[in-house]
């Protein structure tokens, strides 16, 4: 598609500086991300190639010390919760949006989406003034509650995405068959509608699992969270065990989110077939 | 009689059909408005959880963060005494006794009350030097009555100079532009008009600059080595098509702190970057790319990447490659059709893949945080500072309002030309 069949010297030439600047480009975006991966299996306590020798040492410092061990359980205490909350939120918010005589739906849509534009500094700030005074701060209600702000709107995005080649009908075939609304939509619309919903999951706990910024201002030393962890230690000393949990988190990341897109595009197929 | 049109008597009885049928169409109608109103009612009911949580756990914070920034009552409310004698003072010279007299009471009050400290930080905020001052003479006045009291006050230098009663007087306003003005480095001359602070002073405009200046080169950095590889993803077959856009979403997918992480590493003085410079003979010395500008500009570059490709990637895949052979069979040389044809184009794509990466580059806080050094702190990075170390909130609140200007200002304008749906990536 590129080269024409009777190519010039002048296009191959082009062609091929396209491919090696892309080449390279490529290397820039994957050799940062792989990098920490190889090191995190290093015996040695320094960040230099070659390795001494491969060991999981630090792996065994991640998952076996109390100190990475409480931040990780934080971690998912807080992340369920705020998938929890925000896919059932987000999911009825997605619902009523879809309805094109939802009444102010282009005023909704922005507010929602709002979380994601508004700098992540300004958001902590103001949920630590904020929670402090209704005494929500440095509680796992406080951090579940901001996370969930800055997760919802992408479930209501996915779901959003889900619902919109839904046949409406089949809810008022539903009712006419004398399903109750609930059992409609339990019955009918969750399970069509299901890959966006779990994919709109995915998204949230991966925004809550990864989120530090608003962690770092909501948290007392008890709840402070994996990526906290991490951010603490980058700041002090610079530990191998750092590079054992980036890779734990970005494993868990793609996996989920790999997950999500697949869902996602499958929920988006299901209603046009 | 017997000759009665058929027409002439069905005439009524249609009317009559009709108005009955239009009675019953309005009934239907009305029944039917009265079911949509039922349901707008349930959507508007279903979306009101989400609504309120995100109006209690986003709404309401940062609108009480920003109402710091012109809102602080601390002054006036730990001196309301003075704030009363001085309310009718000219602001020039010095006030008379009763407002010395006055101040020293309010001060031992705050003494009392514990919330010396908190009266001295503000004060300090308008008026450098004024903390330690306030707090030792709060200190002497323990042991002072009455006259002792105003005669300690009369006798100190700095409570006998102009300007702290100027500032005193300022600060028992509650409702204020001083640290609006301070976040641009300005303030309240003498004569009431607005000048710029002395240079000595002024920060927040270099810090400003400084974000934009780090967001813009983000940006083209991000244009320059994302634009050919979108292009190429946008042209080569289906499966390898993929295959790139896997590597393009691999990173996109790895959480920011992460991909920081990975960079301290790389950035290290024995580091990998360093290495690799090395070999290739760029450098003959290892270079300090942590805690550099450079190094910052490079770690961002790689994370915003993605923002600026996928938008302009899914512009491309909808430019059929036929339009191109037609302009090379018109006669245009490659250049020229790729000017013309091209650019206009795609040029949506661009503009939306820019403009998020600017946008989000100016919110940037954990990057610079564990990547640059003390000169490249952006402004978030200060935000944060004057809460967790200053513990000024009025200066966080104040810096805070005119990012979210300039960013939502810029999301406006994101919004207007190019639609919301160009958010959505992938």
């Amino acid at each position: 598609m590129l080269l024409s069949p009777y190519a010039t010297t002048g296009e191959r030439i082009r062609i091929t500086l396209l491919w090696l600047w892309c080449g390279l480009v490529i290397l820039f975006l994957l050799v940062p991300i792989l990098i920490p991966v190889p090191l995190s299996f290093n015996s040695g306590a320094f960040f230099i190639f070659p390795l001494e020798g491969l060991s999981t040492r630090w792996y065994e410092v991640v998952l076996g010390t109390q100190r990475w061990q409480s931040a990780i359980g934080n971690s998912l205490v807080i992340a369920l919760g705020t998938t929890l909350i925000a896919t059932t939120l987000g999911t009825l918010t997605a619902i009523a949006l879809s309805d094109e005589k939802f009444p102010g739906r282009r005023i909704v849509m922005p507010l929602l989406l709002s979380p994601l534009i508004v700098p992540v500094v300004i958001t902590a700030v103001g949920s630590y003034l904020f929670y402090a005074r209704v005494g929500l701060a440095s509680t796992y209600a406080g951090i579940i509650l901001a996370h969930t702000a800055l997760a919802s709107p992408f479930v209501v995005v996915t779901v959003g995405a889900s619902l919109t080649g839904f046949d409406r009908n089949l809810m008022r075939a539903a009712a006419i068959s004398g399903a109750r609304p609930l059992t409609a939509f339990f019955k009918v619309m969750l399970p069509l509608i299901l890959p966006g919903v779990l994919s709109g999951a995915a998204f949230a706990f991966v925004t809550s699992f990864d989120e530090v910024v608003v962690v770092q201002f909501l948290a007392s030393a008890s709840q402070r969270t994996m990526p906290l962890e991490m951010f603490i230690g980058l700041r002090e000393k610079l530990s191998p065990a750092i590079t054992a949990a980036a890779t734990l988190m970005m494993a868990l990341s793609i996996v989920l989110l790999v997950v999500a897109n697949i869902l996602s595009r499958r929920g988006r197929r299901v209603p046009n077939r | 009689m017997s000759a009665l049109q058929p027409s002439e008597l069905d005439r009524p009885t249609l009317a009559r059909d009709r108005s009955a049928a239009d009675a019953e169409l309005i009934s239907v109608s009305a029944a039917l408005r009265r079911a949509e109103f039922g349901d707008r009612l349930r959507s508007l009911l279903l979306a009101t959880p989400l609504l309120v949580l995100l109006a209690l756990s986003f709404g309401i914070p940062i609108v009480l963060l920003l109402s710091r920034a012109a809102y602080d009552p601390t002054i006036a409310d730990a001196l309301p005494k003075t704030a009363a004698a001085l309310s009718g003072w000219s602001g020039q010279g010095l006030p008379g006794d009763d407002a010395f007299a006055a101040l020293a009471a309010d001060l031992k009050d705050n003494q009392v009350k514990g919330t010396a400290y908190e009266l001295a930080k503000s004060l300090n905020a308008r008026l450098p030097g004024a903390r330690s001052q306030i707090l030792k003479t709060v200190r002497r006045l323990e042991k002072a009555d009455g006259q002792a009291a105003l005669d300690a006050l009369k006798s100190a230098p700095f409570w006998s100079a102009p300007p702290t009663w100027t500032a005193i007087q300022s600060g028992t306003k509650s409702f204020t532009s001083f640290y609006l003005l301070s976040a641009l480095d300005l303030r309240w001359d003498a004569d009431g008009g607005i000048e710029r602070v002395p240079p000595e002073q002024a920060i927040f405009i270099q810090v400003f600059l400084r974000t934009f200046f780090v967001a813009a080169s983000v940006t083209l950095a991000t244009l320059i080595l994302g634009f050919p590889l979108a292009y190429l993803i946008a042209n080569v077959p289906k499966g390898l098509a993929a295959i790139l856009i896997v590597a393009v979403l691999l990173p996109f997918w790895t959480s920011i702190l992460v991909r920081t992480a990975a960079w301290t590493v790389l950035l290290q003085k024995f580091g990998l970057v360093n290495d690799f410079l090395l070999l290739i003979g760029v450098t003959s010395d290892r270079l300090d790319l942590m805690y550099s500008r450079i190094g910052l500009i490079i770690a961002m570059t790689h994370i915003q990447l993605p923002f600026t490709l996928l938008p302009i990637y899914s512009v491309m895949r909808t430019i059929p490659p036929s339009q191109m052979k037609a302009a090379y069979s018109l006669g245009a040389r490659p250049f020229t059709a790729f000017r013309r044809i091209y650019i206009p184009q795609v040029f949506p794509g661009v503009m939306a893949g820019c403009l998020l990466t600017f946008i989000l580059c100016l919110g940037y806080y954990i990057t610079p945080a564990l990547i640059g050094g003390a000169s490249d702190q952006l402004i978030s990075n200060f935000i944060a500072n004057y809460v967790n170390v200053e513990l000024n909130w009025e200066m966080a609140a104040a810096l805070s309002f005119i990012l979210l200007v300039f960013t939502l200002a810029l999301f406006g304008i994101f919004a207007r030309i190019l639609g919301l749906d160009r958010l959505k990536l992938v």
